[in-house]
Parts: structure tokens; C-alpha cells; sequence
């Protein structure tokens, strides 16, 4: 047994390190080292040949029903959808489309963008095996590095891959049913366990909590969907893959995990999109379900298209993450942004139960004209309860990183703990970050700490390490990566190496 | 090994403060030379100066390194070479563990010279060997890089990568200050223990104690940018009990 663990540990790494340095050649260009739309090699940016089903751009309630049909869903969640609908388009007759946050971009025009484009395949159903899925869409996995095929068992990861709006495949499904384990996409859930998802959907993020949940939950497009039946520990990592091909169609994945009591499921999922000059819109809504005694741990590697280095296109990822945790259950978030044009996502923890735990950990890099407003929300009611939130922000370029952080302390909240450390490095003299924190305290029991660091890299770190023979590169690099290690730690140790080096490739021509 | 000539050194960031003001030096292979003087006397900046920081401009002068100038060198390129210095105040950084940095700093000079590099495993061993032999705590040096280490801890790890690098012309500054009697006994046991006919050492030092310990080839006084004498082992006694006066003048 633990020889079989070596090994896998082995394959992990090779699968990860192989991912990297995959140099993507396509049929119709190829994309190198020197490309010119941006300075760093966006590896990831290549488009695939496969044909798409597209819905006439532009949102109304035909393309909701349209949707709906599409994935054969039941009643109910077609009426869930026009609910959502209804008041998204409320929203948007009352101008209510928010903008408080610290980032600027044109106006959106909601009618200009596909809400559904599904790879057309040769059969019309949904692929039992491997061999039903079109060769040429398990082909751009190969280059994107996720194996779907047999060799993946060895990683140990079981995958659900996004292809635009439908999940290609999900492996490992057997193995984890066996269990009890239930990982597969949403549209799948909604046909195979839809008494589940009628039991939670919408219970952590419901369609009126924000402008672009209402969005997502009208035209939510697919996304993952997990199960952990009570006492059972998760023995894999379950992972999604999204990555959005279609030119001017938008991203609305919802993705639900319900930890029943005393479970433990450890999810992270993977983002990526090709080089578009046009932006493209990812409105997601990630809701946890943690329940009494049970652990989710979500880790998530964002490395969406930020755009040119001249700011042109980039994904906007706005996004909607939160969880709730139920009588001593813990909820970690692990985010590494290193993508996006425009990141607006504040994963919360909602501290219902009494000990219940909350963690956020988080490393976002704003490089050329990225711009971010992230940060957490840790909202404490029950009693004993505890946060702890540890946000680093590179800036670097002309990127602007905003830090917004929430600690709300209930009435109900005796005895609340929370730990807040907040630090932004700064690469370069025309970059930006900023810090935002509230603290609003109803219950004079709590003991908050907040600490808030702001530095650049030292020439005398730099000197230090340069004069033991690494390069300016590799010292600026060395110094990075020790300064992100408090949240980079926290990430399933496969993926540690993945972050490092995105941070690496991210932050190329940046420094030195 | 080292050939220093007419070396004047100001400020990068101001053209009027003049620090060295014509050195000139030869150190030659398997020696180890002094180098006194009162402070403000510019011996760390010199010692910085051999060592490429950018914040120090060499207004006129050469370094020659086994023959060749090294002042167009960077400081990794100086490193790859084999010069390293034992810093005065050695800085911390957070996040990073001595002993991938050192892996990485070895790596990094097999890379640039065409050599092979150390298996993980020969590594270990070699790093586990030193820690030991130096006599640093074994916790201490999984922390990170210098963070939370105390003076005495701080040289000592100067010292342990001293000897994992094995440079080939190491320049200890001010090494010596603020350790206790021990701790001076490893800097000396790091010395001492390198020395040989490949290998030359530049010895900063504020008093004569250290040298107790290491004696050296030759010992130089540099008072206000120059060096006013040279002389042998016996100097360094001279000074430590007449103090620099006579050359204040």
C-alpha cells in the first residue's frame, strides 16, 4: 500500500509537471514563447476546431426555457431558473447593476453575449465511456494536460472536465459510488439526484442575494456537483476543469457540494481560457453545504485569459462563492488567482453552527492591467466560532489589487475568534493595492486580530541571494513564492508545484 | 587569486561621497589576508564592493579575479565563479528554507559552469553533515531563511553555507562581532578547515580577537578609504593594543 502511494505521488508530479510544459500546437496557429499579444507566454491560449451548438446571442426567457430543455431538466428547476430570471431582469430595468467596487471596464451590454454553447457530438446523449467522447475534444484535454483517459486512475484525481457549458466526463465515478460518493456534473445531478439538489440549491447563494447570482441562476450553464454521504472521508481529490473555447459566449457554472454529517471531501478546481481580444464574462456561483462535523476544503487555480499586456480582452470573473457550516464543520477556501482581466469574487463562510471553523486563504496576482477586488467574507453566528484569513496581494505592471474583507460578528456570536493578516507586495513603481477591511462587531465576547503588511521586494533579499549564484530572476522568484508560502501550503500538495510555477510564468518580464 | 588596483568607490546614488579612495591589493592563492581599521573606514564597503552590490560605483580602478576583471560582473556571475562573502547583517526572508536555497544556489553554479549537479540525496547529505558539524540547531534551520535566528545563529549559518558552497575566495565581514567565544571557535574551525593552496580568504575584521583563531598571511589597515599599512600577523597585535590613532592624522 504504501509503495502504491509512492508511485502515485510519483505520477502526480510527472502528470503536473508535464501539464506545464506541454507546448500547445493547434491546426490552425501556434502559439510559442515569442508571441506578441502579450510578454509572458499565455500557454493555455489556443482554440479548438470542434463544432459548437450555439443559442442566438442575447437573454430572454426563451433562452432560459431553451437551456432548461437543452439539459432536460425537471419542472421545478425551470421555474427556479424564470424566478431568477425575473428578477434578474427586475434588477436590471432599476440600473441596480452593482459597481462599488474598485475596477473599471465598459459597460456590459447582457444582450451581446451566447448563454449556450454546448461541442456538438456525434451521438446525442450524453457519452457512457471514453470511446463516445468526440476524439477531437479529448484531444484539446490532452493539451491542456487532464488525461481522461485510464492513465488518469494513477494520478489518484478523479476529473470532471467543462467544455463551455456541458461536462465532458467525469472519470473515477464508479470507484467513489461504490462509496456512496456522488461527483458529477450539475445537469447530470439534476437528472440522477435532483432530491438533493432541490434540497440545497440556492440554500447558501439564493437567486436574489447579488445581480450576477440572479444572472447565474437564470442561465446557469453546468458545473460540478458533489455528494459525501455522512462519516465518509473523500480518498481522492475531486476536480473540475473549466475552460471557456467559444468566442463571445459567457461561463455560468454553478457548482454545489454538500458534506453530509461527519464527512470530509477535499475539492479544487482549475480555470482556464483561450486568448480572446474580446472580454469574455464568467458569472459562477459555488455554494458548500458543510454539515454537522464534516470538512470541506475547496482549493481553486484560476488562470483565466487577463488580457493583453496592452489590457485588451481577458475573462471577468465575477463570481459568487460561499459556504455554510453547520455544528463544529469546517469550510477552507484556497484560492490562487494568477488570471482575469477583472476578478470580483469574495469566497465567504457562513459560522452557523456553534465551533464551526472558517478558513480563507489566498494568493492574487494583478499583473499589466489587471485589476482585482477580492477578500472574504467570514459571517460568525453560532457560538466558540472561528475565522482566520490570510490574503496576499502581488501587484505588479499596472495591475491594482483590492483587498475587501468582512468580519461580522451576530449577537449570537459568543466567544468569536478571527485572525485576519492582509500583506501586498508591489513589483515595479505603477502598480497598486488597497486594502478594505470591515469589521463590524455585535458581541463584545469576540477577539479579532488584524495585521497588514505592505512591502516591495528588498534589495537587500535580492543582493543577498543573487550573491550565492541564483539570478535576478530566479532570486525575485525565490522570494515570491517563500512570501505566498502561508496560503501556498494550504493547497493539496499536487498542486503546490502547479501555483508556484503559474506564479513563476505569470510574474515573467515583470521583475528584473 | 585577487588584484586590486587604484580602486576609488562612491556612491551609486550620489557622485560627490567618495568611500574608497585608491586601493590597491593583491591576495594571492591560499592566503589569508586582514583587513583593520576603525569604523566609517570604509571595510564593509569594500568588502561589498568585491561582491558586485549595485549600490556602489567604482569610479576608477580594477578588480582582477585570477586574472580577469570581474567589474561588468553581476553578483551571480561573481558567485558562479567562486567568491562569496559572509554577510555583516545578514537579511531575512520569509518563506524560504536554507536548505532549498542552498540546493538551489548549487544548482544554479552547476548550471553556469557545465558542472553536474548534486542528486537530492548527496545533497541531503552533505547539508545534514554540515549543519551538525558547524553546530546549529537542527529546528532552527527548517525555519525560514535567518528569520527569528539571533546574531550569533545569523553568522552561524553564514558559516554552514560557506562550507556546503566551498568558495574559492571568501570574504568574511566583520564575521566576528557579536559572537560569544564559542561561536567565534566555529567561524575559525569554518576557516581554518577550507584553507588550502586553492583556496584564499579576505578576513574584515574590527578587533584582533578572531585572529587569535585564524592567524593570517598578511594584515592591512584601511583608515578613511585607503590602506595605510600592511604588515604580518604581528599588526594586528600592534593595533589591538595602540588602537588606530597614529593613522587618524
Amino acid at each position: 500500500m504504501q509503495k502504491q502511494l509512492f508511485y502515485l505521488a510519483i505520477f502526480c508530479t510527472i502528470f503536473l509537471i508535464t501539464f506545464i510544459q506541454v507546448v500547445m500546437i493547434n491546426k490552425n496557429n501556434t502559439i510559442s514563447r515569442k508571441s506578441e499579444l502579450s510578454n509572458k507566454d499565455y500557454k493555455w491560449g489556443f482554440s479548438t476546431d470542434v463544432e459548437t451548438e450555439l443559442a442566438p446571442k442575447g437573454l430572454s426567457e426563451d433562452i432560459v426555457r431553451l437551456i432548461s430543455s437543452k439539459k432536460k431538466e425537471p419542472d421545478w428547476l425551470l421555474e427556479w431558473r424564470l424566478k431568477a430570471f425575473r428578477h434578474w431582469v427586475d434588477l436590471e430595468d432599476k440600473d441596480m447593476e452593482p459597481n462599488w467596487a474598485r475596477v473599471q471596464y465598459p459597460r456590459m451590454d447582457f444582450q451581446d453575449i451566447y448563454y449556450y454553447a454546448a461541442p456538438v457530438s456525434k451521438k446525442d446523449k450524453a457519452p457512457n465511456s471514453m470511446e463516445e467522447v468526440d476524439p477531437e475534444m479529448l484531444e484539446a484535454f490532452e493539451k491542456l494536460g487532464i488525461p481522461l483517459n485510464e492513465r488518469e486512475k494513477l494520478a489518484g484525481v478523479a476529473v470532471d472536465a467543462v467544455f463551455d457549458s456541458v461536462s465532458i466526463a467525469t472519470t473515477f465515478g464508479e470507484k467513489l459510488s461504490e462509496m456512496g460518493i456522488i461527483f458529477c456534473s450539475f445537469t447530470e445531478a439534476t437528472q440522477k439526484h435532483p432530491e438533493l439538489v432541490k434540497k440545497y440549491l440556492g440554500s447558501v447563494v439564493p437567486y436574489t442575494d447579488n445581480f450576477y447570482a440572479s444572472l447565474n441562476s437564470a442561465v446557469f450553464s453546468d458545473g460540478s456537483f458533489a455528494y459525501i454521504p455522512p462519516g465518509v472521508k473523500c480518498p481522492m481529490e475531486l476536480m473540475t476543469y473549466f475552460r471557456i473555447n467559444t468566442e463571445g459566449s459567457g461561463q455560468f457554472e454553478r457548482t454545489l457540494i454538500i458534506a453530509d454529517k461527519g464527512s470530509y471531501v477535499s475539492y479544487l478546481e482549475g480555470c482556464t481560457a483561450p486568448m480572446r481580444k474580446t472580454s469574455q464574462l464568467h458569472a459562477a456561483v459555488v455554494e458548500l453545504v458543510a454539515l454537522d462535523d464534516s470538512e470541506i476544503k475547496y482549493s481553486t487555480i484560476q488562470n483565466w485569459f487577463p488580457g493583453t499586456k496592452d489590457g485588451e480582452g481577458g475573462v471577468y470573473n465575477f463570481v459568487t462563492k460561499r459556504g455554510r457550516a453547520e455544528s463544529s464543520a469546517k469550510i477552507s477556501w484556497t484560492q490562487v488567482e494568477t488570471g482575469s482581466a477583472i476578478t470580483w469574487k469574495y469566497p465567504s463562510v457562513i459560522l452557523k453552527g456553534d465551533n464551526s471553523v472558517g478558513e480563507f486563504f489566498s494568493v492574487a496576482l494583478a499583473n499589466n492591467h489587471q485589476q482585482a477586488d477580492t477578500g472574504t467574507k467570514m459571517i460568525h453566528i453560532g457560538r466558540n466560532t472561528k475565522s482566520t484569513i490570510v490574503s496576499k496581494g502581488i501587484s505588479a505592471g499596472k495591475g491594482s489589487n483590492t483587498y475587501r474583507g468582512g468580519v461580522q460578528i451576530m449577537p449570537t456570536a459568543e466567544n468569536a475568534t478571527n485572525h485576519t493578516q492582509c500583506d501586498s507586495l508591489l513589483i515595479g513603481d505603477q502598480c497598486g493595492a488597497h486594502t478594505v477591511p470591515y469589521i463590524q462587531v455585535r458581541n463584545p465576547s469576540a477577539k479579532l486580530e488584524h495585521e497588514a503588511s505592505t512591502s516591495k521586494v528588498s534589495d537587500d533579499q535580492l543582493f543577498y541571494l543573487m550573491s550565492r549564484g541564483l539570478s535576478e530572476e530566479e532570486a525575485h522568484h525565490m522570494i515570491i513564492t517563500g512570501w505566498s508560502r502561508d496560503v501556498i501550503k494550504e493547497l493539496p500538495f499536487e498542486f503546490a508545484i502547479e501555483a508556484s510555477q503559474l506564479l513563476k510564468v505569470s510574474l515573467e518580464g515583470a521583475v528584473g | 587569486m585577487l588584484k586590486i588596483s587604484d580602486l576609488h568607490v562612491g556612491l551609486t546614488a550620489d557622485n560627490n561621497v567618495k568611500i574608497l579612495k585608491g586601493i590597491d591589493l593583491d591576495v594571492p592563492s591560499g592566503e589569508v589576508h586582514a583587513i583593520m581599521g576603525p569604523n566609517g573606514g570604509g571595510k564593509s564597503t569594500f568588502a561589498n564592493v568585491l561582491m558586485g552590490r549595485p549600490d556602489y560605483q567604482i569610479t576608477t580602478g580594477t578588480i582582477e579575479f585570477k586574472g580577469e576583471s570581474i567589474l561588468d560582473l553581476p553578483p551571480d556571475a561573481r558567485a558562479h565563479l567562486g567568491i562569496f562573502m559572509a554577510f555583516q547583517y545578514p537579511v531575512e526572508i520569509p518563506g524560504v528554507r536554507p536548505f532549498q536555497f542552498l540546493k538551489a544556489a548549487l544548482d544554479s553554479r552547476a548550471d553556469a559552469t557545465g558542472q553536474k549537479k548534486l542528486s537530492a540525496r548527496e545533497f541531503t547529505k552533505r547539508f545534514d553533515e554540515k549543519v551538525v558539524q558547524v553546530g546549529i540547531n537542527a529546528n532552527l534551520i527548517k525555519r525560514s531563511l535567518n528569520e527569528g535566528f539571533s546574531g550569533g545563529e545569523k553568522k552561524r549559518n553564514e558559516i554552514l553555507q560557506l562550507e556546503i558552497l566551498q568558495p574559492v575566495l571568501a570574504i568574511m565581514d566583520e564575521t566576528d562581532s557579536g559572537l560569544d567565544v564559542d561561536a567565534l571557535k566555529i567561524v575559525a574551525e569554518g576557516v581554518n578547515s577550507q584553507r588550502s593552496p586553492d583556496r584564499s580568504f579576505l578576513i574584515v575584521t574590527h578587533y584582533q580577537r578572531l585572529l587569535n583563531y585564524i592567524k593570517p598571511d598578511r594584515v592591512h589597515i584601511l583608515v578613511d578609504g585607503k590602506i595605510v599599512e600592511t604588515g604580518g600577523p604581528e599588526l594586528a597585535v600592534k593595533v589591538e593594543k595602540s588602537g588606530y590613532k597614529e593613522y587618524l592624522t
